[in-house]
């Protein structure tokens, strides 16, 4: 059965030639990772300027004249949509996977390279469409992310003319190029693996981003279902989710839908988005700690089977965002459970992450530094999910800051540390230039301390019971004047924090012209993206061979070896035990 | 949520039971060098032939959800069961039709028959055609009776039900689109015969999602 595809199949690959071939209209996997990455963090910046808004209001009411009520709930609605859908998993899966995959399991392309490139381009349209809705009559949806019915398409919701229909309609193209980049992940990485590159050969990264990808292929679709679904409730006047009610004075044309079962659909999405975020950062988080530690990772196998573990039950935790739904108490003890249980395998995960640094020959380098913070901000985001998992705990803080103070610990800053630690990490090889360290220890001290004086006091604000979504919160008695003044603290955090993002854009600019040239293999590292013949790579990767795998990715400070890394690609001397006595042979 | 749910975690427990066949239980610290098994070539068709089966994966996450959300809609009040035109049993007829001589255009390409093949996949083509265009006579019907897609839930679930397997068969007929001009237009039928047998799955899986959803249908 355990057989391996290989890429060389005999079908010559096509060299594009001109400059709208090789860079536009490119099926190059490594362009079409930094089309996708520069389109999400692109559309990123929006959402974070969005997030500034907010954070201007919440922490000077009554300042800006041009922020409103109803701007405030777009801006909240379009800010977590955008960070949640068309940057994080746009940017782990289109960009980290597209370029990563091919390049670490020792392929040429990604098995389907036209349909790769569709991928892209249909993912720009949804981007566009989404953007779109914030010039037409009446702004984007202001529905808050979850959209949830009947709110999100009844008159008095900002946008719920054109806006919701829009993000609707955006939504549904960007789980078509999903599906289309989707099929190329898992389908390479199954079928595409050179000589020798078992799965159990596989770096951490390609696990964490194949198991994302799978998650997100069975999960998108109850995305697309409720869309569908809500866009039919919107236009056609069905009655999926609306249930009869009172608008405007007016009884509407709907009868009988059941909003909560809009919450399943969403919720049985939005629980693995959140692992489809997660799964990838853990991976690449792995690779990071071992590259920059110069240790084998802690547990490999036990960290595969957490990755697939957590994907596994992330199927069964959905209902945990739905305890204030008025669903059955039974229900609840179940999810609540389940939840518990998802806590293992990730702690596990939390427990080798550290265990890798323990005795390692720690090197502070830049993406070190991001993948160290991670440890610290996850943690942090996962003990309190874990208090939020049980039912008695929820209940109270479920419309507090409380909640979003878990989320962007958990799903917010510590997914966005990776991404900065591996634009730092593979960017020599990305760019053939080495980006500047001083720049890159200050993006990281700033982004580190300043998202911790941001989220840090939120949850004391959720203890006080300081409701979310709210636009302002003066002449409400049990909110005491010192958070508010606290509230403005956050925003003085927030702003600060945005600012430092512009040392990462100042230093990556700068850095593609004007950086020092980069090693093929700066970070002496072991697996194959870095032992490409040219760097940054060409079109097909591997020159006329493809690279032959003859050992695990994470053979760092082998006992008695020469360096303290040796390469997937390096074949076994004939008295090399590896520092294993029970080493065996393949061949 | 029992039909999706049970459909992802057979998805799991199968994907867990394809990593096990895969050795994901090695030490990989303690093996080096290639082992045998890697050092075979597979096809290109396998790589489209995987492709295909974690699509249809994908479809049937989607219908397995639709399928969920009609069930718990229905559990409410204002639910009133839609009587199924019989028409829809001509259509079945129609696809079945379509599938067997789909697989007839398979094994014929396997025999290097071409003209059997071109006349099966035409046959394919018309089956098809006729489902189609049974199923929108169907819509017809409804709206002729009255029964608007705002008409009623069970309604509603109809129209979109079915849309969405005819958008997916229309996906199919594009892919026999291209199958067939190829064939006739003089491409070799040892090229075409791998687009052929993927045609073929799909048309299969397809009367399968369609069974499913028809007994759905009649059974509620």
């Amino acid at each position: 059965m355990a057989q391996v595809a290989l890429a060389d199949s005999g079908q010559p690959l096509s060299h594009p030639r001109s400059f709208f071939t090789k860079y536009i209209w490119s099926q190059d996997h490594k362009v079409i990772a930094i089309q996708y990455g520069l389109t999400a963090i692109s559309v990123g910046i929006v959402a974070l300027v969005l997030s500034g808004m907010m954070r201007l209001q919440l922490g000077f009411p009554d300042t800006f004249s041009f922020i409103d009520p109803s701007e405030y709930l777009q801006f909240v609605t379009m800010h977590g949509m955008i960070m949640v859908i068309y940057l994080l998993t746009a940017l782990f899966l289109g960009g980290f996977g597209n370029y990563l995959i091919p390049l670490m399991v020792g392929a040429r392309d990604m098995v389907f390279p036209y349909l790769n490139m569709l991928s892209y381009w249909i993912y720009l349209l949804s981007v566009i469409i989404l953007m779109t809705s914030f010039f037409v009559a009446d702004g984007s949806t202001g529905a808050g992310w979850t959209l949830y019915p009947p709110q999100a398409i009844s008159y008095g919701t900002p946008g719920s003319d054109f806006g919701i229909v829009l993000m609707l309609i955006s939504l549904a193209v960007f789980i078509v190029a999903f599906t289309m980049g989707g099929l190329n992940y898992v389908t390479t990485v199954l079928q595409a693996r050179t000589h020798g590159m078992t799965m159990m050969r596989l770096p951490l990264t390609v696990w964490g981003i194949l198991t994302a990808t799978v998650l997100g292929l069975l999960a998108f679709p109850a995305l697309l279902v409720s869309a569908i679904m809500m866009t039919f409730d919107r236009l056609l006047g069905t009655s999926f989710f609306m249930p009869a009610m009172m608008s405007m004075g007016e009884q509407t044309d709907h009868d009988g839908g059941s909003p909560v079962l809009f919450q399943h659909l969403f919720w049985f999405f939005g629980h693995p988005e959140v692992y489809i975020v997660a799964l990838p950062a853990f991976g690449i988080v792995s690779d990071l700690l071992s590259v920059h530690a110069r240790k084998n990772i802690f547990g490999y196998r036990m960290m595969v089977w957490a990755i697939i573990g957590i994907g596994g039950l992330s199927f069964i935790v959905w209902a945990h965002h739905m305890y204030v739904s008025g669903m059955n108490p039974y229900f609840g003890f179940f999810f609540a459970t389940t939840t518990l249980i998802i806590a293992v395998p990730t702690a596990i995960k939390v427990y080798n992450w550290v265990l890798t640094l323990w005795r390692g020959n720690i090197h502070f380098t830049v993406p070190m530094l991001f993948a160290i913070g991670f440890i610290f901000t996850f943690t942090h985001g996962g003990l309190t999910g874990i208090f939020l998992g049980n039912v008695v705990v929820d209940l109270p803080l479920s419309d507090t800051y409380f909640v979003v103070a878990h989320f962007h610990m958990v799903m917010g800053v510590s997914p966005i540390l990776v991404v900065f630690g591996a634009i730092y990490h593979w960017f020599p090889k990305i760019t053939g230039r080495m980006f500047n360290d001083t720049l890159g220890k200050l993006h990281f001290w700033g982004t580190f301390l300043g998202t911790y004086s941001i989220y840090l006091p939120m949850h004391y604000l959720g203890f006080l019971g300081v409701p979310r979504r709210y636009f302002a919160y003066e002449g409400i008695d049990f909110i005491p004047e010192s958070a508010l003044q606290l509230n403005s603290g956050i925003t003085v955090a927030a702003l600060f924090v945005a600012a430092v993002q512009l040392i990462f854009l100042v230093n990556m600019i700068w850095s593609v012209f004007k950086g020092k040239k980069a090693d093929p293999n700066p970070w002496n590292a072991t697996t194959l993206e870095w032992l490409t013949p040219q760097t940054p790579p060409e079109h097909g990767n591997w020159g006329p061979e493809l690279p032959r795998v003859y050992r695990w990715a994470y053979a760092y400070s082998v006992p008695g070896a020469e360096k303290d890394f040796i390469t997937q690609i390096e074949p076994p001397r004939e008295d090399d035990t590896l520092g294993h006595p029970e080493n065996e042979r393949a061949t | 949520m029992t039909i999706i749910v049970t459909f992802v975690v057979l998805t799991v427990l199968g994907s867990y039971w394809w990593l096990w066949t895969h050795r994901v239980t090695e030490k990989p610290w303690l093996v080096e060098g290639i082992p045998e098994d890697h050092s075979k070539a597979r096809e290109p068709y396998q790589a489209s032939r995987t492709g295909l089966i974690i699509f249809l994966a994908v479809v049937t996450s989607l219908f397995s959800l639709f399928a969920s959300a009609y069930f718990i809609r229905m559990q409410l009040d204002d639910w009133t069961p839609l009587a199924e035109p019989s028409l829809l049993w001509v259509n079945t007829g129609m696809l079945v039709l379509g599938s067997i001589v789909i697989q007839w255009a398979s094994y014929c390409s396997g025999k290097e028959q071409l003209r059997n093949t071109q006349h099966a996949l035409l046959a394919t083509g018309f089956f098809t055609g006729c489902f189609i265009f049974g199923q929108l006579w169907v819509w017809q019907e409804l709206v002729n009776n009255g029964f608007y897609i705002r008409s009623g839930p069970a309604v509603a679930f109809f129209y979109v039900i079915t849309g969405l397997h005819m958008l997916h068969m229309f996906g199919g007929l594009w892919v026999w689109c291209r199958t067939t001009l190829n064939l006739w237009s003089g491409t070799e039928l040892l090229e075409m015969k791998q687009s052929i047998q993927l045609c073929r799955t799909y048309w299969h899986y397809l009367l399968l999602v369609w069974m499913a959803l028809f007994g759905l249908l009649l059974s509620t």
